[in-house]
């Protein structure tokens, strides 16, 4: 088999991106260190801007609409923006909780329950 | 060519993901969160959006890989090797995972409408291209998101710099 003529088209990158989003929901669901949970968040965010632009890259029509070319690539970068001021609010507030509880366990992170 | 690369960046983005939820050492997680960053960024090159490329490398690689491991080594306490553990419901979190990319693998591959090969691709994914669209017809979210950094910002000052008692 020639890999050469062998094309990747867009639902081998929205397998990716599946891939991807799925980890880091296990990361979310599985980790107690909150820092790895802040991390498996931005594999999530990085997962769905590969589906920005692979819908970008491969469903944009020329001859329907010419003027919102850009759109998919326009929407990944606000994600970007709206991730890089997520990790440093939440890299912050862990800072602060760790100095008031001297621990990153999520498990014990429960003073608001009753 | 093309396809070849394809493979070899995404299969690295995918292993170095797989690497960061179930490395046992958080800094290594961390590090591997930058290597998926890296291939992630080299599939945005395949699919023309080489500006988007270029941020993802400056921005998450750059900036995001390097805060957490600062506020790694700030918040590391006991043995290193054991630093980054399960909780005892990450089976359910395996399973629910799993389930979520079957359907939405059952999904992608059934529908013929994305089964597509890309296209010659004409107009580009520069930064000119970009800020023609950011400073005409998204004008308003792109102010709205300098906003928000500005505030993002303080508030992360505040936030880690903590506010005096006895004031």
């Amino acid at each position: 088999m020639n890999l050469g003529n062998l094309s990747v088209g867009l639902s081998t990158y929205l397998l990716v991106g599946a891939m991807l989003f799925c980890l880091g929901l296990y990361g979310v669901f599985a980790k107690r260190n909150i820092i790895a949970i802040l991390m498996s968040l931005e594999l999530m965010l990085n997962a769905v801007n590969i589906n920005f632009v692979a819908f970008n890259r491969f469903l944009w029509n020329q001859k329907i609409d010419i003027h919102y070319i850009l759109t998919g690539n326009v929407a990944a970068l606000f994600v970007i923006v709206v991730a890089a001021a997520e990790i440093a609010v939440g890299l912050a507030l862990v800072i602060t909780i760790y100095r008031n509880r001297q621990s990153t366990n999520v498990d014990e992170f429960n003073w608001l329950k009753w | 060519m093309g396809t070849i690369v394809f493979f070899i960046f995404a299969i690295l983005a995918i292993a170095a993901a797989s690497g960061v939820v179930t490395s046992r050492n958080i800094v290594h997680s961390a590090f591997y969160l930058a290597l998926s960053f890296s291939g992630v960024a080299v599939l945005y090159v395949l699919m023309n959006a080489d500006f988007l490329a270029a941020v993802q490398l400056l921005v998450y690689t750059g900036a995001v890989s390097i805060m957490v491991v600062f506020a790694v080594m700030l918040t590391l306490r006991g043995e290193v090797s054991d630093s980054n553990p399960e909780n005892r419901k990450w089976g359910w979190g395996a399973f629910i995972s799993v389930l979520l990319f079957a359907v939405i693998a059952l999904v992608v591959l059934t529908n013929s409408d994305w089964r597509v090969l890309p296209s010659a691709w004409t107009s580009g994914g520069s930064a000119e291209d970009m800020s023609l669209l950011l400073l005409s017809q998204f004008m308003i979210p792109f102010e709205a998101a300098a906003v928000l950094l500005t505030v993002a910002l303080a508030g992360a000052v505040i936030l880690a710099k903590g506010v005096k008692e006895n004031q």
